[in-house]
């Protein structure tokens, strides 16, 4: 009796459609994957609506208890103070140049060496890619200090060259990996090619300038990575640059200081002082450039593993 | 005569066999030697450098730098009588071993599910690679101080502040940094999951096929099948997970050791000393780490 009920057509149609059949998940399948989804998503953008809903708060609504996720109004003071805290046009300018400059160089430098670890047989390079590794693993301060008492003896700190002359030599901010993609994105290129122009009388240089295209999205990727990091990285920016070049980050790094300059705490009136929103807006224009190359470069960002193949066979 | 000129003529192609392959090395040295010197300049000497710090007394007048030698009494005060720093190492320790796991565990899983087919993947995929963009020292710690970061809301409820006073001293704090950095710890896994995801898209599909056909559940298709050919990658983002985590700018070792470079009781000497220090324990930490996985993966290639 059971056994007939279910092979009743409809109980299975129902079974599939809840279960899946072997073409097609089930409906509590694909709940279950939306559920975790959304709920992954929300862990992943809460902080970035928290940091908006409350830079765009009143100091009223601030002060009141039952305003939680909705401001009562679109409040744009808190901006209008953190771009000047910032000194927003100035600062977001240094800090694009400061991490598309040494991008540039930094990839540029880890294509040409990529591309010789890929393409040549030589003595020690099991050795190179060890040594690729520690400048990896090794903390920055293990090696900043002599640097900069370096750069300060040349008169280069707070210069952008003291950020810009590692790059040039590979060692820029997480060089290794740009290497390392470039080695994988090389080591794929056919060496048919590679014989032929040879045979056609190509220069080694030559050649390299020849396979350069296949490693353009290499080369994407790893500006893009690049630029993100370098935008990001405070560490080295604060020590090298201090006193010279103020980034974003470092001016929010010291943003209680910078406000209080602006509007010193005995002057201003209770609404005027440091508050969250102020605090939240100025994290927000932080990120703002880097959200809206995110947005428009997406495609390369999701996809980069993939064009790039680095997983490190 | 007849008998030298085979030997000539064979010794001629062995010759031009040799100069080949130094040809081919000379030109592989020439691409790789900016960064050569530069691994000398910007990586090798100063490292040197600072280890000569750590064993000695340095001053910095205007122009130049005064060293007294003084073995390694830097190093002993770091570790015996500085009362922060072991105490900061020991929580950077138990904060690295609490987050590899979720971090790998977590990326596994949002690889997996992104994996899978269905509507609007772009959407979702656009919103687990945000953090990679936006995890900045001065950002994250805006967003910590705020109570951004904190798995909403737990931290603060009565029941789970009496469920960790109960808990044994050695579990109380990994759980308690569990609790109050869930978040945080999700946020540092944009990059690991792009490795999976490349990972999982070069398993052979036919592999998933021959083993549904062979009537295994979809269980013993992830144990028998994902996970192992997830190894390596497993590998490469537990070591990216724990460069990450020690270089971060926010890492409290990290900021102590800054804080005493320029401090009067402090000083560059002891600062370096503790540098070397916390390297070796990040490098015990991937060492530790690296025998576990490495072990797990031989296994389960087998």
């Amino acid at each position: 009796m059971m056994k007939q009920v279910l092979r009743h057509p409809l109980v299975e149609r129902l079974r599939s459609i809840l279960f899946g059949s072997r073409a097609e998940h089930g409906i509590l399948f694909k709940g279950m994957l939306y559920a975790l989804l959304i709920t992954i998503g929300f862990v992943y953008i809460q902080p970035l609506l928290f940091m908006f809903v409350n830079s765009i708060k009143s100091p009223d609504d601030l002060l009141n208890p039952m305003v939680q996720w909705v401001p009562t109004q679109l409040y744009l003071g808190n901006y209008e103070k953190a771009y000047r805290v910032l000194a927003y046009p100035d600062t977001l300018l240094s800090s694009i140049l400061m991490s598309v400059m040494p991008s540039v160089l930094q990839t540029a430098v880890a294509s040409v060496v990529g591309y010789g670890l890929a393409r040549y047989r030589f003595l020690g390079k099991r050795l190179i890619f060890v040594l690729l590794l520690a400048t990896f693993l090794i903390p920055p301060q293990n090696t900043v200090i002599p640097q900069m008492l370096t750069y300060r003896n040349l008169g280069l700190l707070g210069d952008p060259l003291a950020l810009i002359i590692p790059a040039i030599f590979g060692q820029g901010f997480r060089s290794a990996i740009f290497i390392l993609i470039f080695y994988q994105s090389f080591s794929s290129y056919p060496r048919v090619l590679e014989e032929s122009a040879r045979l056609d009388g190509a220069t080694d240089l030559r050649i390299f300038f020849i396979a350069l295209p296949s490693a353009i999205p290499a080369f994407i990727v790893s500006f893009i990575f690049s630029t993100v990091w370098y935008w990001n990285e405070t560490f080295l920016t604060v020590i090298f640059l201090e006193g010279g070049v103020t980034t974003l980050p470092m001016q929010l790094s010291r943003f209680t200081q910078a406000y209080e300059n602006l509007y010193p705490p005995g002057t201003v009136n209770i609404f005027d002082r440091l508050n969250e929103a102020v605090k939240m807006s100025g994290t927000f224009l932080n990120i703002l450039p880097l959200l809206v190359m995110y947005f428009v470069l997406q495609h390369w960002f999701v996809e980069s593993v993939e064009m790039t193949g680095i997983t490190g066979e | 005569m007849t008998t030298s000129n085979p030997t000539i003529r064979r010794a001629v192609p062995v010759r031009r066999e040799i100069s080949l392959r130094m040809r081919e090395a000379l030109h592989g040295y020439a691409f790789i030697l900016i960064w050569v010197v530069g691994f000398a300049l910007f990586a090798a000497i100063p490292l040197y450098e600072t280890f000569q710090y750590s064993l000695n007394q340095v001053s910095v007048t205007t122009g130049s730098i005064e060293l007294s030698f003084v073995e390694w009494a830097n190093y002993s005060r770091a570790i015996l009588t500085d009362p922060n720093f072991i105490e900061l190492l020991i929580g950077y320790t138990i904060e690295t071993l609490v987050s590899v796991p979720i971090v790998l565990i977590f990326a596994m899983v949002v690889a997996m599910l992104l994996n899978f087919d269905f509507k609007f993947k772009g959407l979702f995929r656009v919103i687990f690679f945000l953090p990679i963009v936006i995890t900045s020292g001065p950002v994250i710690k805006e967003l910590t101080a705020q109570g951004a970061a904190s798995a909403p809301g737990i931290a603060d409820v009565p029941a789970v502040i009496d469920f960790l006073e109960q808990l044994p001293r050695a579990l109380r704090s990994p759980t308690e940094y569990l609790l109050t950095s869930f978040v945080l710890i999700l946020w540092f896994s944009g990059v690991q999951i792009l490795i999976y995801l490349s990972s999982l898209q070069k398993v052979d599909q036919s592999i998933y096929e021959a083993a549904a056909i062979d009537g295994a559940s979809g269980w013993a298709t992830f144990w028998k099948i994902t996970l192992p050919s997830l190894s390596t990658a497993t590998v490469l983002n537990a070591v990216y997970t724990i460069v990450t985590l020690s270089h971060f700018s926010e890492n409290k070792v990290i900021q102590y050791i800054y804080a005493q470079t320029y401090d009067i009781q402090g000083g560059i000497g002891y600062a370096s000393a503790m540098a070397f220090i916390y390297l070796a324990v990040m490098i015990l930490l991937l060492g530790i780490v690296y025998f576990f996985l490495s072990h797990w993966a031989r296994r389960g290639s087998r």
